[in-house]
C-alpha cells in the first residue's frame, strides 16, 4: 500500500489516518519490529489475507500479521515461479520472501483459499525450510460433530506446533481473553460499517479500507481502539451528502485492489457502502460466544458465522443470498464486481452472484484488476457510466 | 482421461467413444482389451440413456476421489463431467461449448472443463455417444485436490436444482495422511454421503456388497500397477502418458469394482506381457514404436483438443512416456495403495486422500523424482495447462527442483485442457524438438561436460 492518506491537516481524522497508514507500511510488517522488541522471544506469524484464526494466535501470545502481497512493487524473482496465467499475489508474496521483506516473520499460515495458495504453501516449505509454514484446511462440512471436530483438531495442531517453537501453551484463559479482544474489534468494525451506511460522505471507502487494513499486524484490542478513534473523528466531520450511488464492492478479495482503484471508484460517483476487501480481519458476522468452552466457541463462530465468500462452500440455500442481504442492509443501489485476474474463486462465483442480482433487479457492473494495476482510467469511466446509469434508472423508476 | 483403449492392432490413434466425424483414423483391428473397453463404455452410456425409465439413479461426480464402489453398492450410475469435457475436446466440440459459456458470463480466465461442461449442458447435454445424458439425481461433490470442483458443482446446482452432497477431503499439506484427516472423511461418509444416497435410492447401504466391489477393485488395481511398471522394460511396451490415459479409463470412471474392470485389466496386462515377450513397443499414432530414443516422464494433463497432434510430436521423434502423473490423478496404486474390502469406509477415505493432486508440492516432486529414477528416464516434460491451477501453480518450481535433484533436464510447454485457443502447435513442436535434440546431444556426450553442473533447460529458467 503506497498511497498516502489525503485528509487535510485540520481534518479531525487526520492523525488517526496517519497512524493507520504507518501501520500498513513495509507490506504490512511495519509494526512487527516494535512488537518483538516489547515481546522478547515472541513469534510473529504471517497469513494470507482470507480467514485465519487470529484469535487463536493471539491467545498463545503470537502476533498475527496479514500479508497482502506486494501491491505495485516491481516483481523480479517472483515472476520466475509462476506462469503468466496465475494471479499476481503468490508471485509478489514470494518476491517479498526472497527479498527479505518477511524476515521478521517466524512463519506463515496459508488458509484454504484456492489451489494457488494451497500450492504456495508447499513452495514456501521448500523455499524457507527454516521457517514454520502451515496450510490451514478450513472445513467445508459445517456440522459441529464432523467439520467442527476436524477444525478443532486443526486448531489444536497449529497451537501445539507453535508452542513447540516458543509460543505459550493454549489455555482456556488465554483464549477467552483473545475472544473478548476480537469481539471488541467486531463492535468497532460494526460501528464503522454503520457510519459508512448512515453517513457515507463522512467515511470514504478508501479510508475505511485503510483503517481496517491497519489492523493486519496489531492485536485486536489495539485495532479496536484505532477503529473507534477513527469513527469518533469521522463523526465530527461536517459536510453534506453527495449525489453518489451507493454500491457494494464484491471480489472475494485475497489479492487486494490498488488503493488508487478504490479512490477511482469513489471519484467516479460510487459510494462504496460495503465490501469484502478485508476477509482476513472482517470475516465473521457477529460476535464470538464468550461463554462456555472457548475453543468450541471459536469453531462454532467459523461454522455458523463465517461470511459467505467464494472460498466457502454454500451447500444450503441459494447462492448469492448473502450478497442480496448485504445489498439490502447497505441500502445499496447496485453492485460492483471486481475480481483479480485469474482468481478462480471470485471469477467462478461471479456468474452465480450476477444471476442472483439479475433476479433481484439489482444493477451491477464487473471488471478485473491486478494488485499492480497502474491505470485506472478505463475502470473509472466504466464506474462513472455505471453510476450515471443507476441514477438515470432510479429517476426513470 | 479417455474411455477407449488403443491397441497394437490399430493403425492410427483411436478416437474416443462416440467420436464420429473425428479427423482421427479409426483402427481397423483392435486388441481384445480395446474392444472390451469400447463395449463397456457403450453399454454404460446405453444404461445412462435409459436410466430414468429403468428406475436407476444417476450421480454426477469427479474422477479424483470418486466413490465408484459406493455408488455401485447403491446401483447408482455415475456421470463424470470432466470426462464429458475431455471427450468434447477430442471431438472438436469444446471450443463452441466454451464460447457458449463465456457468452453466458463465464470468464476467459477460468477452468475450461467447467465452461465446456456448462456449454454442453446449455446446448442439449448430448454425451460422447450422441445420446442425451440424464439429469443428475445427485451431485456427489468429491472435493479432492481441486478447488474448482466445489465451484463447478455450485454452478451445476444452479442449473439442475438437485441435491448436492459434499465430501471434503483434506489436503496432504505435509505429505502425510493423519488419523484426524482420515476420521473426518469417514465421518462425512457416515453423516452425509451415505444417508443422502440412501435417501435418493431408497435402499440401505449393504456393506457386504460394498466389500465385494472393493475386492474386485483391488484385483484390477493389481493388474494396472503391473501395466505401469512394464514401462521399466526397454523398449517399453506401453506409453505411460498418451497411451496411459486410455488405460485408466475404466478404473478412473464408472467401472472400478466391476467384473468388467477386472477382466479388462487382466486382458490388458496379458497383452502387455505379450509385447514384453516379443520385445515390442506400444502402438502410437505413428505406428508401433519399437525405436524408442528418448524415455520421458510427463507431468500435467494432456491437451485434449490436440491430443493426437501432441502425441505425434513425441512419437515422430522417438520419444516415449514411461511414466506420468496425470495417469495417477484417480489413484496412486503404484505407490502401494489398494482398496481394502475389510475396511470399506476407511479405505474409501484413504483413496480420496491419496490422489495425486491432493498431495503437497514437495510430495509431488518426490514422486516425479522417483519416476525419473525408477523408469530410467532421459528427461521429463511438464505440460502446464492454463485451466488447472491445482496442477500448474508451482510447476516451474517442480522443473527447477527436479533438475537439481536428478541432473536430468526438463522441458516446459504450455497449453490448455480443452480450450483450443491455447494450443500453439508450432511453438510447442519447436520447443519439444529443441529439447529432444538437446537430449540427443547429451546422450552422445557432446553436451555432457557442459551440462554436468548446470542442466540445460527449455522453458522458464529463473
Amino acid at each position: 500500500m503506497t498511497a498516502e492518506p489525503t485528509a487535510p491537516q485540520n481534518d479531525p481524522a487526520a492523525a488517526v489516518l496517519k497512524r493507520a497508514h504507518a501501520l500498513t507500511a513495509d507490506y504490512g510488517t511495519a509494526p512487527v519490529k516494535a512488537w518483538k522488541e516489547k515481546n522478547q522471544g515472541g513469534l510473529a506469524i504471517g497469513h494470507m489475507p482470507i480467514y485465519t484464526p487470529r484469535v487463536l494466535l493471539e491467545a498463545i501470545g503470537v502476533l498475527p500479521v496479514a500479508i497482502y502481497g506486494a501491491g505495485d512493487k516491481d516483481i523480479i524473482r517472483g515472476d520466475s515461479y509462476f506462469q503468466s496465467y496465475i494471479c499476481h499475489i503468490p508471485r509478489s508474496t514470494i518476491e517479498l520472501g526472497l527479498t527479505g521483506m518477511l524476515d521478521s516473520l517466524d512463519g506463515m499460515i496459508f488458509p484454504a483459499i484456492c489451489d494457488v495458495i494451497r500450492n504456495l504453501s508447499g513452495m514456501w516449505q521448500m523455499l524457507f525450510p527454516k521457517k514454520w509454514a502451515a496450510y490451514l484446511d478450513l472445513p467445508q462440512n459445517f456440522r459441529p460433530e464432523v467439520g467442527g471436530r476436524f477444525y478443532k483438531l486443526e486448531l489444536k495442531r497449529m497451537a501445539r506446533e507453535l508452542h513447540e517453537r516458543g509460543a505459550k501453551a493454549l489455555s482456556d484463559e488465554g483464549l477467552r481473553a483473545a475472544i473478548k479482544d476480537e469481539n471488541l474489534r467486531r463492535v468497532a468494525l460494526d460501528k464503522l460499517a454503520a457510519l459508512r451506511s448512515d453517513a457515507s460522505w463522512r467515511v470514504p471507502a478508501s479510508e475505511a479500507y485503510l483503517v481496517t487494513r491497519a489492523g493486519g499486524a496489531i492485536r485486536a484490542r489495539e485495532h479496536a481502539a484505532l477503529v473507534e478513534e477513527y469513527v469518533a473523528a469521522a463523526n465530527k466531520r461536517s459536510g453534506q451528502p453527495k449525489d453518489n450511488v451507493r454500491v457494494v464492492l464484491v471480489g472475494s478479495f485475497c489479492e487486494q485492489p490498488p488503493f488508487g482503484l478504490i479512490k477511482s471508484l469513489e471519484r467516479a460517483g460510487c459510494d462504496i457502502i460495503s465490501d469484502d476487501l478485508q476477509l482476513g480481519i472482517d470475516y465473521m458476522e457477529g460476535a464470538i460466544d464468550e461463554k462456555g468452552d472457548p475453543l468450541d466457541a471459536l469453531v462454532d463462530a467459523f461454522l455458523h458465522k463465517g461470511k459467505a465468500t467464494a472460498s466457502r462452500y454454500i451447500g444450503e440455500g441459494r447462492k448469492g443470498a448473502a450478497l442480496l442481504d448485504q445489498v439490502k442492509r447497505a441500502k445499496a443501489d447496485g453492485v460492483i464486481f471486481a475480481a483479480a485476474s485469474f482468481c478462480d474463486p471470485a471469477l467462478l462465483d461471479q456468474p452465480m452472484l450476477e444471476t442472483a442480482c439479475e433476479g433481484a433487479g439489482i444493477p451491477f457492473t464487473s471488471f478485473k484488476y491486478a494488485e499492480n494495476t497502474g491505470q485506472f482510467q478505463v475502470i473509472r469511466e466504466q464506474a462513472g457510466a455505471f453510476s450515471d446509469a443507476v441514477r438515470l434508472w432510479e429517476s426513470a423508476a | 482421461m479417455s474411455l477407449v483403449t488403443i491397441g497394437n492392432k490399430g493403425l492410427k490413434g483411436a478416437p474416443p467413444a462416440g467420436a464420429e466425424g473425428s479427423a482421427v483414423t479409426v483402427p481397423v483391428t483392435k486388441d481384445a482389451s480395446q474392444q472390451r473397453q469400447k463395449r463397456m463404455i457403450a453399454e454404460h452410456f446405453d444404461r445412462l440413456s435409459t436410466a430414468k425409465e429403468d428406475g436407476k439413479k444417476v450421480a454426477y461426480t469427479f474422477v479424483p476421489g470418486n466413490l465408484t464402489e459406493l455408488m455401485g453398492a447403491f446401483e447408482m450410475l455415475p456421470v463424470l463431467p470432466e470426462i464429458n469435457a475431455l471427450q468434447s475436446g477430442m471431438r472438436g466440440k469444446s471450443g463452441a461449448y466454451i464460447s457458449e459459456a463465456e457468452r453466458g458470463g463465464h470468464s476467459e480466465d477460468v477452468c475450461s472443463y467447467v465452461k465446456c461442461d456448462i456449454g454442453m449442458l446449455r446446448t442439449g447435454n448430448v454425451g460422447p455417444t450422441g445420446k442425451v445424458l440424464p439429469k443428475p439425481d445427485l451431485l456427489l461433490l468429491s472435493y479432492t485436490g481441486c478447488f474448482t470442483f466445489m465451484k463447478w458443482f455450485e454452478l451445476l446446482k444452479e442449473e439442475y436444482n438437485c441435491p448436492v452432497v459434499m465430501l471434503h477431503v483434506p489436503y496432504q499439506a505435509d505429505g502425510i495422511i493423519t488419523p484426524e484427516m482420515r476420521q473426518y472423511v469417514v465421518d462425512q461418509l457416515k453423516s452425509d454421503v451415505i444417508p443422502q444416497m440412501e435417501q435418493i435410492t431408497g435402499k440401505k447401504l449393504n456393506l457386504d456388497k460394498l466389500s465385494e466391489q472393493l475386492a474386485r477393485s483391488r484385483r484390477a488395481e493389481d493388474a494396472l500397477v503391473k501395466v505401469w511398471e512394464s514401462a521399466k522394460n526397454k523398449p517399453s511396451p506401453i506409453d505411460g502418458y498418451f497411451g496411459g490415459v486410455y488405460y485408466i479409463g475404466p478404473i478412473f470412471s464408472a467401472f472400478r469394482g466391476s467384473e468388467d474392470a477386472v477382466a479388462y485389466y487382466e486382458e490388458l496386462l496379458a497383452e502387455v506381457n505379450e509385447r514384453i515377450k516379443d520385445g515390442e513397443g506400444p502402438m502410437t499414432p505413428a505406428g508401433v514404436m519399437n525405436n524408442q530414443k528418448y524415455r520421458l516422464v510427463v507431468e500435467g494433463p494432456p491437451s485434449w483438443t490436440h491430443f493426437n497432434e501432441f502425441w505425434n510430436m513425441f512419437s515422430n521423434e522417438g520419444a516415449i512416456a514411461v511414466a506420468s502423473t496425470y495417469t495417477r490423478v484417480g489413484g496412486l496404486y503404484d505407490q502401494g495403495f489398494r482398496h481394502d474390502p475389510q475396511d470399506p469406509l476407511g479405505t474409501l477415505a484413504d483413496y480420496c486422500l491419496g490422489c495425486y493432486t491432493n498431495r503437497s508440492l514437495p510430495s509431488r516432486i518426490d514422486l516425479l523424482e522417483k519416476y525419473i529414477k525408477q523408469y530410467s528416464a532421459d528427461g521429463f516434460l511438464i505440460n502446464s495447462v492454463k485451466s488447472c491451477n491445482s496442477f500448474s501453480a508451482g510447476q516451474l518450481m517442480i522443473l527447477r527442483e527436479l533438475e537439481k535433484r536428478t541432473g536430468v533436464p526438463g522441458a516446459f510447454v504450455e497449453s490448455d485442457l480443452v480450450d483450443p485457443r491455447y494450443f500453439g502447435k508450432a511453438n510447442i513442436e519447436n520447443r519439444l524438438q529443441s529439447y529432444l535434440q538437446m537430449l540427443e546431444a547429451r546422450k552422445s556426450g557432446a553436451l555432457a561436460a557442459a551440462t554436468a553442473e548446470k542442466p540445460f533447460v527449455i522453458g522458464s529458467n529463473p
